[in-house]
């Protein structure tokens, strides 16, 4: 790998918990539950224990569906996330507590509130992962669901941003007094205004009034963000803290990372302002060979026959029920402009005719069948090797600049992280590329911010 | 005790059930000025921790914490702009989830709005906090004032209040509490929208759930449409206990029809009787005339070792004040073996329960523990020890058989 003058860059590690995906592999002895509180816990102690930035909630507001029916395949199920990450905090001293939360089926009030009360709850440790979704099937849960045009997605977040930061502004930094001598409460703002006082308008929200949470302690609570098109890399780099790429290839993802970058100094952020995290898994092993085997094995037990026919539905939109997983790719043609087949799950955004095109290439390269096909690009996993391997994989790809660090998942919940936290973290921890104390007591001083 | 057990407890057949209502500094607007008061600390997660655990101690059925969209004031209007009394809060379902890993008993009952949320989100919130708490839950139901209109910017900005008696204002209270209905009732669904065993992990046929063990609630009602199904599995109590306050018919109608509590302020025995009564009629009417459904008395407690003493920190808070203390809730000033004669008294006209307002935090709430507790407990009317249950079966309340529920599969 190639050394340049500057200093190792520390990397910063997110946890987390494999929960609703075909990556969660429920058939285990070993796999726990994803819904109880101790599963939570467990993963999250062991993220502190290994020092790691933050824990990490995904989303999902409606079950997901295939052709009508709700998916029994894979995990079903999660608890509601601020609960959890509130509760997390009595469990916790150190460890960020990102959750994934929408700007189409929340309303800035509510959501400024709950994160901001997250945030003095947590001692200033609350991040938010900001995703807008127009998603009409997931919106019939919601009584305002399913309205969002999909061109009305970035201002509706960026709308929703700009008001929830005015909320944690609207009381002062040292509003409050609590002198029992003078009887003073609380200061008004030096303006004059009143406190708590705010106000909003845009094409997406008229709101007004006055705020009944206090400053956060961290001001605000830590953006996360997922922008890959132009608009949303824009948008990424005004309104985050971090960005979550889905770049795990080390020369894309030194493109978006120079990208991001160059974006980020326009718009006028410091440089590393702006952390980029792709997600990332992990295989094990006493040997390469022995990773290597386990990593098949486990990648078997995530895609089924049944699940490589339906991470296939999702780029063709067909029932692909009818087709044997161990046979060759269905020879019908993508359907991408019919009903959805799969539900209440992100859509792919690619061009399923071009998809599908090189799919077969590669399943005639390869002479793969369905699941064989669906294993090769769903099946990856980013680090198999030995301890030693999977710390040289992670420190090269941060410190060549692919990305400032990443959020870890496993296939096992919930102890998954524990051999990653017991094998890998004292290697990294040993060449000074990730820290063994912490120094600060919020998430911004984790993240460096 | 059996599902079908009478609904009307006669005061020798039950426990007296006994719940602390938390907010702030405590309910006397001069509170956050007495010697052990922590007014630095209310927006700390230590503070709430504390005083939780204390109630705790005092083996007390559950705790709620008070919450609202708008600042508190002492207008019903909108803000007041004092600066001389505590203002803000956090959320306080995310208060009793971040209180729930340090407890292990007590019930823990945070107020949600209905009026500006939604019922998914509130649902599944409530859903975890009873996973999160191993069955402890509860949601103490709150329709939002009109003023609290603009900082949604949905709602037309309303100028009625809860207050007035025009017919402009019975109107709004209709409306407001009979979205909170609609509201509850989504909520129910939705906890019921998982069947017990819905996650079956059955590997042989690569089924992790048994997808016709769950379903949808196809609500379809004036405020809001929801499908369905929920996304968290059934809780733990199968249906977290529902509160909610009432001042008048309209309210004491919405809890007869759809909650397991309803708490009302009755002034004296008479009052208490009547208000049981209208409530028992609501309830009937309502076809839940086997069901049981607590009627808790609301008495804000300020506490003294001697009623002098009592009166002595009375008047020392008025004075801070600077005006008479007032509430909707008849407030008890005297020493902890008069206030239990007076639980008593209430009690033989009807009411089950009560959620004591401590005026002073935490002095009334240590007084509640510390005194009033052991007070009962010699009249052999309160437990010694919390039993292993859930805060359902601390009330009395079976756990509810699945609506959706089919005994053929």
């Amino acid at each position: 790998m190639t050394e340049s003058a500057r200093p190792r860059k520390r990397i910063i590690l997110g946890a987390f918990l494999s929960g609703v995906n075909h990556h969660t592999v429920w058939s285990a002895p070993e796999a726990g539950s994803q819904i109880a509180f101790s599963s939570f816990e467990h993963l999250a102690r062991t993220a502190e224990r290994g020092k790691f930035d933050f824990f990490f909630l995904a989303e999902g507001l409606a079950l997901r569906e295939r052709s009508g029916r709700v998916f029994d395949q894979d995990v079903v199920g999660r608890p509601d996330t601020l609960p959890v990450l509130a509760a997390l905090a009595a469990v916790t001293e150190h460890l960020g507590l990102v959750g994934t939360l929408n700007t189409t089926f929340n309303e800035p009030y509510e959501l400024a509130r709950q994160l901001g009360s997250l945030d003095h709850l947590s001692g200033g440790r609350a991040g938010w992962n900001v995703v807008t979704s127009f998603d009409a099937f997931t919106g019939q849960n919601f009584r305002r669901g399913g309205y969002l045009h999909r061109d009305d997605r970035y201002v509706r977040a960026d709308e929703f941003l700009a008001a929830t930061h005015r909320l944690w502004d609207a009381w002062g930094e040292e509003a409050i007094v609590a002198d029992k001598e003078s009887g003073r409460f609380l200061r008004r703002p030096e303006d004059g205004t009143e406190l708590g006082a705010f106000s909003f308008q845009g094409d997406q929200f008229d709101i007004s009034g006055h705020f009944t949470t206090p400053r956060p302690p961290q001001g605000r609570p830590v953006i996360l963000q997922a922008g890959v098109s132009p608009g949303g890399r824009d948008f990424a780099v005004r309104r985050s803290d971090a960005i979550f790429s889905p770049y795990r290839h080390l020369d894309e993802a030194q493109e978006f990372y120079r990208d991001i970058q160059r974006r980020a100094a326009l718009a006028g952020r410091a440089p590393g302002e702006v952390k980029i995290l792709p997600s990332a898994s992990f295989v094990l092993g006493d040997t390469e060979a022995d990773a290597v085997e386990r990593h098949r094995h486990i990648a078997r037990q995530q895609v089924t026959g049944q699940t490589a026919q339906i991470l296939l539905e999702a780029v063709w939109n067909r029932d692909l029920s009818g087709y044997d997983p161990d046979g060759p790719l269905p020879d019908i043609d993508p359907d991408p402009e019919g009903p959805p087949v799969i539900q209440g799950r992100a859509r792919l955004h690619q061009d399923a005719h071009q998809t599908v095109a090189e799919w077969r290439a590669l399943a005639e390269a390869h002479d793969y069948s369905l699941r064989e096909l669906a294993l090769h690009v769903f099946g990856r996993t980013d680090f198999v090797g030995t301890p030693r391997q999977v710390a040289d994989l992670i420190d090269a790809f941060v410190q060549n600049d692919g990305s400032d660090g990443f959020i870890l998942g496993s296939h096992l919940t919930p102890t998954g992280l524990d051999e990653f936290v017991d094998r890998v973290v004292p290697l990294l921890q040993e060449r000074g590329a990730l820290r063994t104390e912490y120094t600060g007591t919020t998430l911004r001083d984790n993240l460096g911010l | 005790m059996p599902p079908s057990a009478p609904s009307s407890p006669t005061p020798s057949s039950y426990p007296l059930h006994l719940a602390v209502a938390l907010d702030g500094a405590g309910w006397h607007p001069a509170a956050w000025r007495e010697p052990g008061a922590r007014p630095d600390e209310l927006f700390t997660a230590r503070y709430w921790a504390d005083l939780v655990t204390t109630a705790e101690s005092g083996l007390l059925d559950f705790v709620t914490i008070e919450d609202s969209f708008s600042l508190q004031s002492a207008r019903l209007d909108g803000p007041d702009g004092r600066t001389d009394r505590v203002r803000g809060r956090l959320d306080a379902v995310l208060v009793a989830s971040r209180i729930a890993p340090l407890t292990r008993h007590i019930g823990l009952v945070p107020t949600a709005t209905t009026t500006h949320t939604e019922p998914f989100h509130v649902a599944k919130a409530i859903a975890t906090l009873d996973h999160v708490s191993g069955g402890r839950a509860g949601w103490r139901v709150q329709a939002s004032r009109p003023a609290e209109n603009p900082h949604f910017g949905r709602r037309p900005v309303g100028h009625v209040q809860y207050t007035d008696d025009s017919p402009e204002a019975r109107a709004f209270i209709e409306e407001h509490f009979a979205e909170a209905g609609d509201f509850v009732e989504v909520a129910r669904r939705l906890w019921d929208s998982w069947e017990d065993d819905a996650e079956i992990r059955d590997a042989a046929t690569e089924r992790f759930i048994d997808r016709a063990r769950l379903h949808t609630v196809d609500f379809d009602g004036r405020w809001f449409r929801v499908r369905g199904p929920g996304i968290v599995p059934r809780p733990p109590q199968g249906q977290p206990l529902v509160t909610l306050l009432g001042h008048g018919s309209v309210p004491y109608r919405l809890g007869a029809r759809s909650a397991d509590i309803v708490y009302a302020t009755p002034h004296d025995a008479d009052q208490a009787r009547a208000v049981v009564a209208e409530i028992r009629a609501a309830q009937e009417e309502a076809g839940r005339g086997e069901e049981r459904l607590h009627v808790f008395g609301d008495v804000v407690v300020l506490l003294g070792e001697t009623r002098a003493a009592a009166q002595a920190r009375a008047a020392r808070l008025a004075e801070r004040a600077g005006e008479p203390f007032t509430s909707d809730a008849p407030i008890f000033v005297g020493t902890a073996s008069e206030l239990a004669d007076t639980l008593l008294e209430w009690r033989s006209a009807g009411l089950t329960g009560y959620r004591l307002r401590p005026a002073v935090l935490p002095d009334d709430l240590e007084a509640v523990v510390g005194a009033l507790v052991p007070e009962l407990r010699r009249r052999g009317v309160f437990r010694g020890t919390y039993a292993p249950e859930s805060l359902r079966a601390r009330l009395g309340l079976p756990r509810p058989a699945n609506r959706y529920a089919t005994t053929a599969r």
